[in-house]
């Protein structure tokens, strides 16, 4: 009863602030720093792409001096694709999806007038934000930036002497990590406590959006990995500068014996991996949840199985700790583990599995509408689909031996994470940029846009697939010294082409999204006539969301087409048609 | 635009799986005792992930049209689910992945859990920034020892891997930077690196595996064809990770011979 | 988790004043409770205890990656070029004596934590009653257990570089060996979290000196005191797992 009271206390309890500075720069408001999170996701979004669109220029056309760029050496390619993975992975999809929408929609979904602390939601933007500067400041240093490849292996990533862009710049990578892991664990901590402890009356944990159970159980993954993270990224430095030799064996780089021994290049993979894993199930749980949540709105019906969904997530989530060791099977970790690892990571792909038949049984005698965010969640689904089956042939020890290190795992895992979670976060502002701007967006621009995204991503990375069967290995700057490979090089060159075509239909939605900022058709409080409670609210929502008061839910979140009640949507806070569920 | 859909996802559907079915770009040839087994697990994996993949991206395309809004006519079916299906579709996947898992294993168990023959022909590979070094033990059988202050890239060869000359078993140990095997008997390889992973890939041979430094892996394999087959490295090592490359040279017992001797013969 | 609430129920509807239970209290502002705080005191104090826990656990993932590493690190031998075998490195560092010294100090400094932290909840307790009319409490000497336990807390501190100070003496330095590494790390990072406490402390005794709400204070006293156990918790276990894992 007090929790009721303490809530309708706190949608009074802070006055919106007045000044540009509280109002915008250090705002305490959750959806302000939501956009922040999503600005800032949207900035390294075009750095990433950028950065892989110099890749695919050199791969095939090694000798091309570019303007501005001048030669992409060897090791500059490195870099590149060192600072991609890692801006890529943690400023983009760790952070739109989860920092940016979640920190939006979490309190909103719930019935919350806020974060449960708003000034560590603050703080963990700006460590965030930090983080971001100090990874750019890394291709301004001395040396450059780092080439270790976004999983910085050791010895590779400890020693200076092991290559360009491996002393300082390195340390600003292994820095902005450290800064990164810290803003993720206090993201973390709010959303859990969010979640827990600020939900309106009548919203049990079994009535919430299925987008609210997939930020919990992200956050607690992120909870459980990023101290981890933290640890390596500690031990890292401390190898780099202090001399110590947590993960540095004796080595003898260019002839001179370095001074270090009796560390373990392995305990590196093992932590990171351990952080790892679960790390892509970060990227990608929100994604699923989105998508779970669009099938069913623009379906005009129920998800179908939510219990089985719920189980599915918080399964995906335990299990997300058990498959570390199956980025390692080749690494010179016993092959017993090995294959204690592969069984889980099998298993893992069950409740992935499980989503994707409730997708297709949402859809399944549905009355679908194909509004732009729909068109991405569909994406979505084929593309987690063509993703999600090359995982099982990488699960299998034996077969990870041909293909471990080549284009097939990085086709597999960027339709996944690169594509299907990109979709996720495009589909997320398609549906929300109403409610968040008070405009809709184009429609003829977000086909474009999806067309272009849909085809080109294929495009792109299914012939990755072949050229990893044909043996064709990453992080090589070029095929020339290796015949196989470079009589795969039609392969490389119409990726490329596709890359050049995909990218272009990305400034689509650039234009699209600004533009209907300023001029964009008025929205209603609730244009895609959807259930969930941000859309009771206003556009945009005030700064307590609710404007006064707390909502009260007596309906589950996918009531669409309820029979016998007067439109094909009740809301959560409908007391006149309360469905059986 | 449910159609539209249709057609684009079925598209692109029928053009991947053309690509994988007409096997237009594929593994390299098997030249190893293990490929056989490896790549008839390869083609079960395949036809069972393909087979859904095909169905799970035509189900989508046809839902996409099959279920579009039709206007007033069309109406939606209230369900929550179905629990029954929930179950027969969970253990149906479980079955699939699980088994598919357990079959695959028996060849990773006969690939790795055993130790190589006692008499399989040894070679030490060593990896280093760019380049691969192969050291046989010569007629003694037993590797040399190697110190770290004498090792010397630069002047190839023994100094590369610090051979301790002093060291009697050193005597007779030949290093190269071709590694040369005899058909049909099982080569230990003892993967080692001197600086940072790198790691030994044959794909002909359908053997990879990490060389760390500070371990040293023992790994076997049985070359079944004579030829010459690249070595690449797999694991990112530095800027010259993308050259790092070496060639296997499979020949028959005879030749193997021959050319170890000559090698000896090189030493005196 | 064992409760800590004061004797009389301040959020119970039957003690709390104002009587209006349902309208929006007017006039309210963001910060400063009065009366708001202490009517919503259970929901607040629950939802502080709740994340300092769930950050508790986040901070303790730490440490078992520092655990693991340091364990299989112990266990392993590493690769000897020259005799091209397997060597066990692990030479223990033999641990001054002054840690345990500074073990009792973080111990007392708990319990120090303990009674600022009842201290408050029982100064919470008698306000609402002293605001009853008519009733009148003698006022209570308040000893300032708070900044006491930050005193504690920086000695232990002084006395842990004392230890690193009395090990670089001996010859153990970061570098010196992988036993020696740990020695550093484990006890420089419990030492950083613990600084972080101290930060707090010094916060809660600001708000103290400031006479933020009372309600307020105890709140703040209350997660820093989790924390503050926790560190202490968390410093034996430090302590037990270089002491006694070999």
């Amino acid at each position: 009863m007090a929790t009721r009271e303490f809530a309708a206390h706190e949608s009074h309890a802070h006055a919106a602030p007045q000044s540009f500075i509280r109002k915008w720069v250090f705002s305490l408001d959750h959806k302000v720093i939501g956009l922040q999170y999503y600005f800032l996701a949207l900035s390294a979004v075009f750095v990433g792409m950028f950065l892989s669109l110099l890749m695919r220029i050199h791969l095939i056309w090694p000798a091309l001096a570019l303007p501005l760029v001048g030669e992409i050496k060897p090791e500059t390619y490195l870099s590149l694709l060192t600072m991609h993975g890692t801006i890529m992975v943690f400023f983009v999809l760790t952070t739109a999806p989860q920092g940016g929408f979640g920190n939006y929609f979490l309190p909103i979904q719930i019935g919350a007038a806020d974060m449960a602390f708003p000034v560590l939601n603050m703080l963990s933007f700006w460590v965030t934000f930090l983080g971001y500067l100090v990874i750019l400041a890394a291709f301004f240093v001395t040396g450059g930036a780092p080439l270790h490849g976004w999983t910085g292996y050791p010895p590779l990533s400890a020693l200076p002497s092991a290559g360009p862009g491996e002393g300082l710049g390195a340390d600003l990578w292994a820095i902005s990590i450290g800064l990164f892991c810290l803003g993720a664990l206090m993201s973390a901590l709010n959303f859990i406590t969010t979640t827990l402890d600020m939900r309106a009356k009548g919203m049990t944990l079994m009535r919430m959006p299925l987008t609210c159970w997939a930020w919990f159980v992200t956050a607690i993954l992120g909870l459980l990995a990023f101290g981890v993270l933290l640890s390596a990224a500690i031990l890292l430095l401390l190898d780099r500068n202090a001399g110590t030799s947590f993960y540095v064996p004796l080595v003898i780089v260019n002839g001179i014996v370095a001074a270090h021994k009796g560390g373990s290049p392995l305990l590196w993979q093992h932590l990171f991996w351990f952080f790892g894993h679960p790390e892509v199930y970060i990227a990608i749980l929100p994604a699923m949840g989105l998508c779970s949540q669009l099938v069913s709105v623009f379906s005009r019906k129920p998800i179908f199985g939510y219990k089985a969904m719920v189980y599915a997530i918080l399964s995906i989530g335990l299990l997300g700790f058990m498959v570390w060791g199956h980025h390692m099977f080749m690494s010179g970790m016993s092959p017993y583990t090995a294959f204690a690892f592969s069984i889980m990571t099998m298993a893992i792909g069950v409740p992935s599995a499980i989503k994707t038949f409730n997708w297709l049984g949402t859809m399944w005698g549905g009355k679908i509408r194909f509004s732009s965010p729909m068109l991405f969640a569909i994406g979505f689904v084929s593309l987690f689909v063509s993703g999600g089956i090359s995982g099982p042939f990488l699960a299998q020890p034996v077969l990870d031996i041909p293909l471990h290190e080549t284009y097939f795992v990085i086709g597999h895992f960027h339709l996944i994470m690169g594509v299907a979670s990109i979709f996720g976060i495009f589909a997320a502002t398609y549906y929300w940029f109403p409610k968040m701007f008070g405009r809709m967006m184009n429609e003829t621009l977000a086909r474009t846009h999806f067309w272009f995204s849909l085809v080109g991503t294929y495009l792109i990375f299914m012939p990755m697939h072949y050229y990893g069967m044909a043996a064709g290995l990453r992080r090589y700057s070029q095929s020339t010294e290796v015949a196989y490979m470079h009589n795969l090089l039609p392969l490389q060159k119409f990726i490329t082409y596709a890359a050049f075509v995909t990218i272009a239909g990305q400034f689509v939605f650039l234009f699209n999204l600004f533009w209907s900022m300023k001029f964009g058709k008025k929205a209603v409080d609730n244009p895609w006539e959807a259930t969930t409670l941000e859309w009771t609210t206003a556009t945009p929502p005030p700064h307590d969301n609710f404007g006064g008061h707390t909502p009260v839910v007596y309906n589950g979140p996918y009531e669409y087409s309820v029979p016998g009640a007067p439109r094909d949507y009740v809301m959560q806070t409908d007391t006149t048609v309360v469905a059986a569920h | 635009m449910g159609l539209v859909i249709l057609i684009v996802i079925w598209l692109i559907t029928f053009a991947s799986t053309y690509f994988f079915a007409a096997k237009t770009w594929w593994l390299p040839t098997g030249a190893s005792a293990a490929a056989a087994a490896i790549d008839h697990q390869f083609a079960v994996s395949y036809v069972l992930m393909g087979a859904v993949f095909v169905a799970a991206q035509l189900v989508l395309g046809w839902f996409a049209w099959k279920y579009r809004d039709r206007g007033p006519s069309s109406k939606a079916v209230y369900t929550h689910g179905n629990n029954t299906m929930e179950l027969v579709w969970t253990v149906l996947t479980f079955v699939l992945f699980v088994g598919m898992n357990l079959m695959s294993s028996s060849i990773w168990a006969s690939e790795r859990f055993d130790p190589a023959k006692p008499d399989a022909i040894k070679v030490e590979v060593t990896g280093m920034q760019f380049a691969w070094y192969f050291r046989y033990p010569g007629p003694d059988g037993k590797f040399g020892g190697t110190k770290p202050e004498l090792v010397d890239p630069s002047a190839g060869g023994e100094s590369a891997v610090g051979l301790d000359t002093s060291d009697s078993a050193s005597k007779d140990d030949i290093v190269t930077g071709t590694m040369v095997v005899p058909v049909n008997r099982e080569v230990e390889v003892i993967l080692r690196a001197h600086d940072v992973i790198h790691s030994f890939f044959v794909p002909a041979m359908r053997f990879k595996q990490d060389a760390v430094p500070g371990l040293a892996i023992h790994m076997h394999f049985t070359p079944i064809t004579t030829g010459d087959y690249e070595i690449a490295c797999a694991e990112l090592c530095g800027l010259g990770h993308y050259k790092m490359h070496g060639i296997l040279k499979v020949v028959s017992q005879e030749e193997f011979d021959k050319w170890l001797a000559a090698r000896e013969a090189e030493k005196q | 988790m064992a409760s800590f609430t004061p004797t009389v129920s301040i959020a119970d509807p039957r003690t709390s004043l104002g009587g209006n239970r349902g309208a929006p209290p007017t006039g309210s502002r963001g910060g400063g409770d009065g009366n708001d705080g202490a009517r919503y005191f259970h929901s607040r104090l629950r939802r502080a205890r709740l994340g300092m826990a769930v950050g508790i656990i986040g901070i303790v993932m730490i440490f078992v990656s520092f655990t693991s590493a340091y364990v299989v690190r112990q266990g392993m031998p590493s690769f000897d070029p020259r005799t091209n075998s397997l060597v066990h490195d692990w030479l223990a560092v033999p641990l001054p004596r002054l840690l345990l010294i500074n073990t009792f100090v973080l111990l007392l400094s708990s319990a120090a934590m303990e009674l600022a932290r009842r201290q408050t909840a029982r100064q919470v307790a008698l306000a609402q009653a002293a605001a009853i009319p008519g009733v009148s409490l003698g006022e209570e000497k308040q000893i300032p257990w708070l900044a006491l336990t930050a005193m504690l807390g920086t000695i232990f501190l002084t006395g842990q570089w004392l230890v690193w100070r009395e090990l670089a003496a001996r010859g153990f330095y970061v570098a010196t060996s992988a036993s020696s590494s740990f020695v550093y790390l484990l006890t420089g990072m419990h030492g950083v979290h613990l600084l972080g406490g101290i930060v707090a402390l010094l916060i809660g005794c600001a708000a103290s000196l400031l006479r933020r709400p009372l309600v307020s204070q105890y709140v703040v006293q209350d997660v820093t005191g989790w924390y503050w156990h926790f560190m202490a918790i968390l410093w034996v276990y430090i302590l037990c797992l270089l002491e006694f894992v070999h």
